[in-house]
């Protein structure tokens, strides 16, 4: 965890998300992508303010935190942001690092044209959007 | 201080390697010299107390360009060591690091330094190469020959970011092809409005590019570099997946970027991140990892804030750390030391023309957009205090106190604006104020804005 990964590549080519991507395309993602580090109890995302931007997860582990409550835990391969970037909202919870983290990031800005240049990648994120819909759902009844 | 270099401003005996920097000095300005406004056009000069020894470059440039060469960004850095009598030991290269009960002790070739608090401003110019067969043998940026031995040569430059473009930019009226390569796209400082991507400067290449000049510019793995007698093979491998395209060239050159020279710091716990491998930061530029280490200068970039809208921090140029080196002095005084910074009392009745002055022409928020923030506190003994400049990530993760951070920041639409974040009860919100086209935010418009957002805060 101290040190980045040598080739953040191979990294990407283990997550789900990318699992269709070719390694030429994998190294276009890898260089379109900004790693981040986040300390322990460090924020990532922040409830209500604008302008963040869509981060996935490589190492470490997360909380998403609305008003305070814990409503989810983020780990290796899972992304959050897009949804108030789609929306063009502010994010409805903080995410907050519970264990140091490693992520990957696009600015809010710059996704739109990164989902329209990677089908692939676009269609393993709504897979995730509809496994996670299927889940409130059957929470919610 | 200690410095391995043999003087002040090293790196400037070295690169950029076609001599011109890439941050501007104005010597002609809306504000006079040497006035804290003034420090808004002028990138290069440092940031002393003292009156006399402000806006040191504009004394320097010999008036041929707004950007300084080489030797006069050297003269600057060194006119400022000697007239503030920094007491520095050139020819002191630090060696190794461990720590005895509450020291750190660095080991140079001038023998054992004790510290509580070591600050590491060791640069980004160390030469970083990717993993990738056949790199280890071709010259990095760094080891760029004189431009006329290019004459007539075809030049493969592995990376399309400033450095790459700028060789092309220098090996146009030499080189009879330039290829540059790397898999994602190359952005342009006027697309990305910042300091990351090719800066205007160096956009000529990519113009000849774009009408089939001479230049290709490709998306592109780099598979592997052959060497063939005299020449190269490198077999690229189109990033839109389109298939393998082989080049054969006479030189291929590697401006992969830079890296800082951490030595044993990682051994340390000193956590790293990005291509580069650069240390993870606090928004004090402290290790996110190993607390007490600090870093100063370029290495800044890795704190980057909050990104908003995706905009960077100028922190890897001296216009955006020079800001950051005053807080981190005073971080490590309070934090370390005990020492407290005196805060002002700002009269009610001031509160909303200062802000607005601020963001209209505060040198700090200006060269840092979303990254520095000017912050007022409210004391309920002496009540409306002025905490200095201050990282705007820090006043939204910190402290329970009532008050307003004041920010510029940037959307995807390139408008400029304030913004106040109000603090109470823990609990920020954030204003967005209206952009102003002439960046004059002293309006009757904006001081409603202000009064509306401070209402039972401040006001």
């Amino acid at each position: 965890m101290r040190s980045a990964p040598d080739d953040i590549t191979e990294t990407l080519a283990g997550l789900a998300i990318f699992a269709d991507l070719s390694r030429p395309e994998l190294e276009r993602v890898a260089h379109t992508l900004e790693e981040r580090y986040f300390a322990q109890d460090e924020r990532v995302l922040r409830q209500g303010l604008s302008g963040s931007g869509f981060y996935i997860v490589l190492e470490g582990e997360a909380a998403a935190l609305a008003d305070g409550r814990r409503v989810n835990v983020l780990g290796r391969g899972d992304f959050f942001g897009e949804i108030s970037v789609l929306l063009g909202e502010a994010p409805v919870a903080d995410i907050v690092a519970t264990r140091p983290l490693r992520c990957l990031m696009l600015a809010g800005d710059r996704l739109e044209e990164f989902l329209k240049s990677n089908p692939r990648v676009c269609y393993r994120i709504l897979q995730a959007e509809a496994r996670k819909l299927r889940n409130a759902t059957r929470r919610s009844t | 201080m200690i410095s391995a270099d043999e003087s002040a401003g090293g790196m400037f005996r070295r690169w950029p390697f076609f001599q011109r920097l890439l941050s501007w000095t104005k010597p002609y300005a809306p504000f006079e010299r040497g006035s804290r406004e003034y420090e808004r056009y002028d990138w290069n000069s440092l940031l002393p107390e003292e009156a006399d020894n402000r806006a040191l470059m504009t004394t320097i440039m010999d008036g041929t360009s707004y950007y300084p060469s080489r030797p006069e960004m050297e003269r600057n850095l060194a006119t400022f060591a000697e007239r503030t009598k920094l007491a520095v030991r050139y020819g002191c290269r630090w060696t190794t690091t461990r720590r005895d009960d509450d020291r750190w002790v660095l080991e140079t070739t001038d023998g054992e330094y004790r510290c509580q608090v070591p600050i590491f401003a060791v640069g980004v110019s160390q030469p970083w190469r990717p993993a990738m067969p056949g790199i280890e043998d071709i010259p990095h940026y760094a080891d760029t020959r004189p431009a006329e031995t290019y004459a007539g040569k075809r030049v493969f430059i592995i990376g399309k970011e400033n450095s790459g473009f700028e060789l092309a930019t220098g090996f146009l009226q030499w080189a009879k092809q330039i290829v540059l390569a790397s898999p994602s796209a190359a952005k342009l400082s006027i697309n990305t409005r910042s300091l990351v991507g090719v800066r205007a400067r160096y956009v000529q290449p990519y113009e000849d590019h774009v009408l089939a000049g001479g230049v290709i510019v490709l998306d592109a793995s780099i598979e592997r570099i052959e060497r063939t007698g005299a020449a190269y093979r490198v077999h690229t491998r189109r990033s839109d997946g389109s298939g393998d395209l082989p080049f054969e060239v006479d030189d291929v050159i590697a401006a992969t970027g830079f890296t800082s020279p951490l030595l044993d710091l990682p051994r340390q716990g000193v956590a790293t991140v990005g291509r580069n491998h650069l240390p993870a930061q606090t928004p004090f530029w402290e290790s996110a990892s190993t607390p007490g280490v600090y870093f100063g200068g370029t290495i800044h970039q890795a704190s980057p804030g909050l990104r908003k809208h995706g905009i960077p921090s100028n922190s890897g140029g001296v216009n955006g750390h020079r800001y950051n080196g005053r807080i981190l002095a005073r971080r490590v005084a309070e934090k370390h030391f005990g020492i407290t910074v005196d805060k002002p009392v700002v009269a009610k009745a001031e509160v909303v023309s200062y802000l607005l002055r601020e963001v209209t022409s505060a040198p700090e928020l200006w060269h840092q957009k979303s990254y520095l923030a000017r912050v007022l506190i409210r004391d309920e003994k002496r009540g409306i205090l002025d905490d200095g400049i201050l990282p705007l990530q820090h006043f939204l993760d910190s402290g329970p106190a009532d008050a307003v951070a004041a920010t510029l920041e940037e959307n995807p639409a390139g408008d400029i604006y304030p913004v106040l974040y109000t603090r109470r009860g823990g609990v920020s919100t954030e204003h967005d104020l209206a952009p102003n086209p002439l960046h004059d935010f002293r309006t009757r418009e904006h001081e409603a804005a202000v009064v509306d957002a401070l209402t039972g805060l401040f006001l």
